[in-house]
């Protein structure tokens, strides 16, 4: 029997969601898709001086298999759009997308034959960060705005 | 029992455009006989973001954004060697001043990519600690370059005919005061890294290029110099200020990976002195004002409206920080005379209608500067070697073509030469002494 | 100052029916490095013959570091008459020479099977050209999936894409 239907009134699976919230937020590892300029932002938004790890999101993890955020950073080119599909489907669930700079968001100012233009054209993306580079304090926003994003699904109980 | 034949053949290996070592997007593949690298393919062009075409399309002014995303660990050296391309065609002269700001927006720049280059091969040989460290210095002079040019990596500081904006106040003293962390953070990753027995069994002997091999594919920079050919083009083709600096060039001997990661250490300590001297030989600028010469901008505005407009020619405005340096007085200092070329200081522009027409003429779609028709080459050092723009103008409001000449390109074109014979896990130190930059790579 | 920058070196013009042999000749002279190869397209000036291949070469003294002297070789060509490779002269000339085909379409001879560099094998046309418009969309590749006709392979040991 679905635990829902055991469960009176949902009160177990929201707390148990809100649980899974507040867990899944503060471990994100991240799969730092890194292409372009944006990857310098990205260095020093992890680096020390701004520090993404007091946030849990320090650790990348360099395997799409053991990755729950991927952060698009960098502009993304025709060449390379296959092999990022590719990456974003062998993410297992729970996975959350990040379009980091302007260019994975609508293309940037690359209006041209070999630019993505935005790369929710190919991913579902949950969170977009623009600026060219975005500045670290606009990461570390955004990064705050997915957390939130993560506590509040819904998981269990639909 | 009968015995089977067994056949040896050779492994393929991808390692794929999605590379953990943050240096962006190339895909190696390698053909392996155990652990040693027999033959390797590599393929470019994941980050093709049509940079020339786009420069046809534009005016001569807006392509300096453009410019910053090549190699965008030290901007400014683009911009910089954009524009003094440009000026060479059009006979443009920068005001002294301007051209020591100039140099040392490249030099801050330099210093920023050598400490990015080592920070990220250090990383993936294992050394996090040097990583951050090194980001901690360059995150100094992201602030510095923040306070300079109102962004932190993509600056499009240079104009054609000089720069943006004079220096901020007390930027010698912040300068100076950052460069002693970075001298700090880079003898503190010297001390972990340089006598490492780690790092030098993986860096010493492995991605070995001799001089006439380096020379044959074309490359330059702290490649060529680690081989032991002291070419810099800021020694070779002095351009800005360079030939009144004095500066040593830090050459190699063997030309492995070793070589290069001093030849970056050094390199990095002598853009220091170099920027030190800039400092010191800088001619003073005429914006220093007095307090009592700046007043606010209602101040003025209440002037005008009485009538005393010779009192608005006599004060400046106190303006908003993305403003500063920009007044008349460092107009005069930054930026070139002539006025078919640079904007007219906004006390002009927002007083006058000759300067509002110069100023329209000059940001109107076909009208703008005007570089008489004719083509030129000119290098300038970028962080990874001889940074090369090839503009050809038409007369038009815009280049007719505009070809970057891109550094890592050939030291990309000769990686199957350094991995040949090499085992799997040299590649790593190999990749990150090549510091590519796929912005500079496939433009 | 920044007139005075004199990397450009004396400008020359070549033939393109004999491009080889000119350049062989300036490396038995000494210009040891290629330092650079692009092409101009003069479509939209209405020149003919169309492209203008550029060759940059230097003399590099490997013990001082001094650059020896700078040239700058044009050698305008347009469909024909094919220019010949030099890559097996100077390595770098390889890829430079892979780039122009790529964005202009100006053919080699004499050299391992052209393939473009800088743009994905499946795309169309030659966008550095004049005629080539900027926002012009290829159909987007998609990931590789036995349904989709157009997918492209992984596999390495497919042979390479001759012509456009």
């Amino acid at each position: 029997m679905p635990l829902e239907d055991a469960a009176p009134a949902g009160t177990m699976t929201t707390q148990l969601d809100a649980a899974l919230g507040w867990a899944r937020k503060y471990s994100i590892f991240q799969y730092p898709f890194v292409t372009a300029c944006c990857g310098m932002e990205f260095m020093s938004t992890a680096a020390s001086h701004y520090d993404m790890d007091r946030f849990g999101a320090g650790f990348p993890r360099f395997s799409p298999r053991q990755a729950d955020v991927l952060m698009v950073v960098g502009t993304i080119s025709h060449k390379i759009a296959p092999v990022l599909r590719r990456i974003y489907d062998q993410m297992p669930e729970p996975k959350w997308v990040v379009a980091f700079g302007v260019c994975t968001c609508t293309g940037g100012f690359y209006n041209n034959y070999s630019t993505v233009q935005g790369i929710d054209t190919i991913l579902p993306v949950d969170l977009y960060i623009p600026g060219c580079p975005p500045r670290p304090e606009t990461v570390i926003q955004g990064l705050t705005l997915l957390q939130e994003k993560i506590a509040k699904e819904r998981r269990v109980g639909k | 029992m009968s015995t089977t034949k067994t056949s040896q053949k050779t492994y393929m290996l991808n390692m794929g455009p999605a590379h953990p070592a943050m240096h962006g997007v190339v895909r190696l593949m390698l053909e392996l006989e155990g652990e040693i690298v027999v033959n390797t393919d590599v393929e470019i062009g994941y980050l093709h973001r049509a940079f020339e075409k786009h420069s046809e399309n534009e005016t001569w002014n807006n392509v300096v954004p453009w410019t910053d995303r090549l190699n965008y660990v030290s901007p400014l050296i683009n911009n910089v060697g954009y524009a003094l391309a440009v000026e060479r065609l059009a006979g443009i002269e920068v005001p002294e001043r301007g051209q020591y700001i100039r140099a040392i927006a490249c030099e801050l720049s330099r210093v920023t990519d050598h400490l990015t280059c080592v920070g990220a091969s250090a990383m993936e040989l294992g050394s996090f600690t040097v990583f951050l460290y090194m980001i901690k210095a360059r995150e100094y002079l992201y602030q510095l370059i923040d306070q300079l040019t109102g962004a932190r990596i993509t600056t499009a500081f240079t104009r054609v005919g000089g720069v943006k904006g004079d220096l901020p106040a007390g930027f010698a003293e912040s300068c100076a005061d950052v460069f002693k962390k970075v001298r700090e953070a880079v003898a503190e990753s010297d001390k972990l890294l340089t006598k490492n027995r780690i790092f030098m069994d993986r860096m010493e002997g492995t991605g070995i290029i001799s001089k006439a091999d380096a020379a044959a594919y074309g490359i330059t920079g702290p490649f060529l110099r680690s081989t032991g050919v002291p070419y810099d083009v800021r020694r070779s083709h002095p351009y800005l200020v360079y030939d009144r600096f004095d500066f040593e060039i830090p050459v190699g001997t063997t030309g492995d990976n070793y070589d290069r990661y001093l030849c970056r250490m050094a390199e990095i300590e002598q853009s220091l002195r170099i920027l030190e001297q800039a400092f010191a030989q800088i001619p003073a600028g005429k914006h220093s004002l007095e307090p009592s010469e700046i007043k606010y901008a209602y101040e003025l505005e209440d002037m005008g409206k009485a009538g005393r407009t010779e009192l608005i020619q006599r004060y400046a405005a106190k303006v908003d920080q993305t403003l500063e340096g920009m007044g008349k007085a460092a107009a005069a200092d930054t930026r070139t005379a002539d006025r078919a070329v640079t904007l007219p200081p906004k006390e002009q522009t927002y007083t006058n209608i000759e300067g509002l027409m110069n100023h329209f003429e000059l940001v109107m779609w076909s009208w703008g500067i005007k570089i008489p028709p004719g083509e030129g080459y000119t290098a300038v050092e970028g962080g990874n070697g001889e940074l090369g723009f090839h503009i050809v103008a038409d007369g038009g409001d815009g280049p007719y073509r505009v070809r970057c000449r891109p550094p890592c390109l050939y030291i990309m074109a000769a990686l199957p030469k350094l991995l040949n014979g090499s085992m799997i896990a040299d590649i790593v130190p190999t990749f990150g002494s090549v510091n590519m930059i796929a912005g500079e790579l496939d433009r | 100052m920044s007139a005075q920058n004199l990397a450009q070196g004396e400008r020359r013009e070549i033939e393109a029916k004999d491009n080889r042999a000119a350049l062989a000749a300036l490396k038995a002279e000494g210009y040891n490095v290629l330092s650079d190869m692009t092409c101009v397209d003069y479509s939209k000036q209405g020149k003919s013959p169309r492209f203008d291949v550029i060759y940059r070469v230097m003399k590099l003294d490997l013990e001082t570091g001094t650059d020896g002297g700078r040239l700058e070789l044009h050698c305008a060509v347009g469909e024909e008459p094919v220019l010949r490779s030099v890559a097996d002269l100077w390595p770098s000339a390889d890829w430079l020479e892979r780039e122009i085909w790529d964005m202009f379409g100006v053919k080699f001879a004499d050299r391992p099977d052209i393939k473009r560099l800088l743009l994905y094998e499946e795309f169309v046309g030659h966008p550095l050209r004049k005629d080539y418009p900027i926002g012009k969309r290829q159909p987007l590749i998609g990931p590789k999936d036995g349904n989709l006709p157009n997918s492209p392979s992984f596999n390495i040991l497919k042979p390479t894409i001759t012509g456009e």
